[in-house]
């Protein structure tokens, strides 16, 4: 009897062991409404360098908890509230939008927990609301934005007209489109959010004649743009561009043809030469059968900076300023190839001009046409006093 | 002024749309006295079902052909398993049942097609632009789906002041209990509007499809508009359908066009562009409580 207590008290003792090892993550993300796809892809991308490290980041074991936010900022908050308590989280991740970011993220980095965001990267955080335990692995919002401005400036088009969804985010985008674009803004619309029916905006767009259009219409407001836009026979005449959010292999599959061509700003695509992104995007297309988006690509590379943190501190969570100071070393390989962190801790990292294609099966998808910016950060870096 | 002629159309156009919605909402409305929260689900039926025959068979037109149908019958069934329980509850039943088949269909719809938007194009025979006047270009796509909906407004007009059926429609609308007492099966007359109602929503769905993103939850955005037209055009009446609809796709479409402009001739641009867009987002609302004010039963009240 004596015996079999003491084996029971042993198997706990080892049960207790490797749970203390792991390493425990929480995931808030977006899995619900039409803009689950986007949590859906941070979430996969994330949890195929796991499983590439067969339920490791960094040799460190790891355990992942996945929670919908359903794009309320509510609902982020109260799972950040039960990982942090309930779970004694000290990694929270996968914010899609960034409302939801701005109610959760502040809130959060006050307690001994370090935030790693896969996409939403509001100017708030960036500049003189910067924290240490804040970390944006995707981009600064403004940056996609800000490409494009510099490539419709380099290209030479003297006039251009934006439309963006009349809330803040939209503003945000616009401006990074100014500060980079040297011509003239013929027109700048905004537009109620969720719009559907763009008829009247683009005959006011035909009758200003600008040279170039930006817009940023995330979601199915972008496709209903880009349709009504081909479909008024304006494609060929004044070139569209616009960030990266309206060119994901899942929306050019909704916009078909209309898209064809039009050329777009991201940190990310899945033809970028460098060995960790031809491995990443062959072997999600084998696992998922389906080709990765930026959201994936930025879920992928969280994980696997998390694991060259976790590796430096040898998975030991105790001392967090170790584990940060770790991560801002960026010790990993992006698939983005150029990757570090700057003082606000957004990432140093190139951005590009992509162009919609038509692949040999039919499907739509994103070539890189060119690099605009080398190394690129953002504007509110200075702002942040850390 | 070709601009301006140009956005009359395109107000038009959704005017036309908001007309084939809000004729079958105002019916259900007026005869059953039940508010349907559910319409703008069956316009989302009508483009995903369209949209998926249209991808399947190359033909735009078996795709109407298919939406039609389909959203009719999803509509009479709703009707003869949902609704038929809901006629003798208060409006607040009736919110909270249809508000969870909105629920419950854009959850089926991510079910069965998946959380992707789907593609459907114009066909071909109606892509590109028609010059109406000289230097004024319209895509011929939006002119197709006025006619249509001038030939369904056509239609119905025929249909409510010409047969049997419209008459004991009509009568329905006005003193339902009456109609009932004269022997006109009245259930059976509930589930054949009810199944034109989403019949007509089928096919503002499916001629959207080409214009829009197919996607699930596509038809709140349009249900709104539908509830201020009817209430504008007052509650039950077709005529006020016609009516509430031109006036809410005139004032929403030449707000959006011509607000910004004009603000701009008075203040400084960034406040200029920041107030069109408030108001040209609130002006249908507005329009709304004038009516209202003006007319508190809408502009042609069915009910006397």
């Amino acid at each position: 009897m004596k015996k079999v207590g003491l084996t029971l008290l042993f198997l706990f003792a080892v049960a207790q062991l490797s749970t203390a090892a792991t390493v425990k993550i929480g995931m808030i993300t977006t899995l619900s409404t039409k803009a689950g796809y986007l949590g859906e892809d941070i979430r996969d991308g994330f949890k195929l360098a796991i499983e590439q490290g067969t339920g490791t980041l960094g040799g460190i074991p790891v355990e992942l908890m996945v929670e919908d936010d359903s794009r309320k900022p509510e609902k982020g908050k109260q799972i950040a509230e039960r990982f942090i308590k309930k779970e004694k989280a000290h990694i929270l991740t996968g914010i899609v939008f960034s409302n939801v970011a701005m109610a959760v993220v502040p809130k959060v980095v006050r307690q001994d927990v370090v935030y790693l965001s896969t996409n939403a990267a509001p100017s708030k955080l960036a500049g003189k609301g910067c924290n240490p335990n804040y970390f944006s692995v995707s981009y600064q919002n403004d940056n996609l934005d800000e490409v494009v401005g510099q490539y419709v400036t380099e290209t030479g088009h003297k006039s251009a007209y934006l439309i963006a969804p009349n809330y803040p985010a939209g503003k945000d985008h616009l401006a990074g489109f100014k500060r980079f674009y040297n011509g003239q803004i013929v027109g700048e619309v905004y537009t109620k959010l969720g719009q559907s029916d763009y008829a009247a905006e683009i005959a006011a767009l035909r009758a200003a004649k600008p040279e170039a259009v930006f817009f940023f219409l995330p979601g199915g407001m972008g496709i209903n743009f880009l349709k009504q836009y081909a479909q008024a026979g304006l494609s060929k005449d004044i070139p569209v561009y616009g960030p990266a959010f309206s060119f994901d292999e899942r929306i050019l599959k909704a916009v078909g043809p209309a898209a064809l061509g039009v050329k777009n700003g991201s940190q990310w695509t899945h033809d970028l030469d460098n060995s960790a992104n031809v491995e990443f995007v062959k072997t999600f297309q084998d696992k998922y059968g389906r080709m990765p988006t930026l959201y994936a690509a930025q879920g992928y590379d969280t994980a696997r900076l998390i694991g060259s943190a976790l590796k430096a501190v040898g998975g030991s969570m105790g001392d967090l300023d170790a584990f940060k100071a770790a991560l801002k070393k960026a010790d990993f390989a992006s698939v983005r190839g150029n990757f570090s962190f700057g003082v606000n801790q957004h990432p140093v990292q190139d951005v590009y001009i992509r162009e919609v294609i038509q692949t040999d099966s039919g499907d739509y998808t994103n070539k890189t046409i060119k690099k605009v910016f080398s190394n690129h950060i953002d504007a509110y870096a200075a702002e942040c006093k850390m | 002024m070709l601009l301006v002629v140009e956005q009359l159309l395109n107000g038009l156009q959704l005017g036309i749309t908001l007309f084939l919605m809000s004729a079958g909402l105002t019916l259900v409305f007026g005869i059953m006295q039940v508010i349907n929260l559910a319409h703008g689900s069956f316009y989302m039926i009508g483009a995903y079902v369209g949209a998926t025959v249209t991808l399947y068979t190359g033909s735009f037109l078996i795709g109407i052909a298919a939406a039609l149908p389909a959203s009719a019958v999803c509509g009479m069934l709703v009707e003869v398993v949902v609704l038929r329980r809901l006629y003798n509850r208060e409006h607040l039943d009736q919110v909270l049942a249809t508000f969870g088949l909105i629920m419950f269909f854009n959850e089926l719809t991510r079910i069965i097609w998946g959380r992707q938007p789907l593609f459907m194009d114009v066909p071909h025979w109606l892509s590109g632009t028609v010059e109406l006047l000289p230097g004024l270009f319209y895509p011929s796509y939006r002119l197709a789906v006025i006619g249509v909906g001038v030939l369904v407004a056509l239609g119905l007009w025929l249909l409510f002041s010409r047969t049997r059926i419209g008459m004991q429609i009509r009568a329905g609308a006005s003193n339902r209990e009456m109609i009932g007492a004269l022997g006109v099966n009245i259930k059976l007359l509930y589930t054949l509007v009810f199944g034109m109602g989403t019949a007509l929503a089928g096919l503002a769905g499916v001629m959207a499809g080409p214009i829009l993103a197919v996607e699930s939850g596509m038809g709140e955005s349009i249900l709104i508009l539908t509830f201020v037209v009817i209430v504008i055009g007052g509650i039950g009446s077709i005529r006020g359908a016609v009516a509430g609809a031109l006036l809410v796709g005139m004032v929403d479409t030449l707000g959006r066009a011509f607000l910004p402009a004009i603000f701009r001739y008075l203040f400084d641009s960034t406040t200029a562009d920041g107030a069109a867009a408030s108001l040209s987002s609130m002006a249908i609302y507005i329009l709304m409580a004038v009516v209202l004010v003006w007319k508190p039963q809408g502009l042609f009240p069915a009910h006397n």
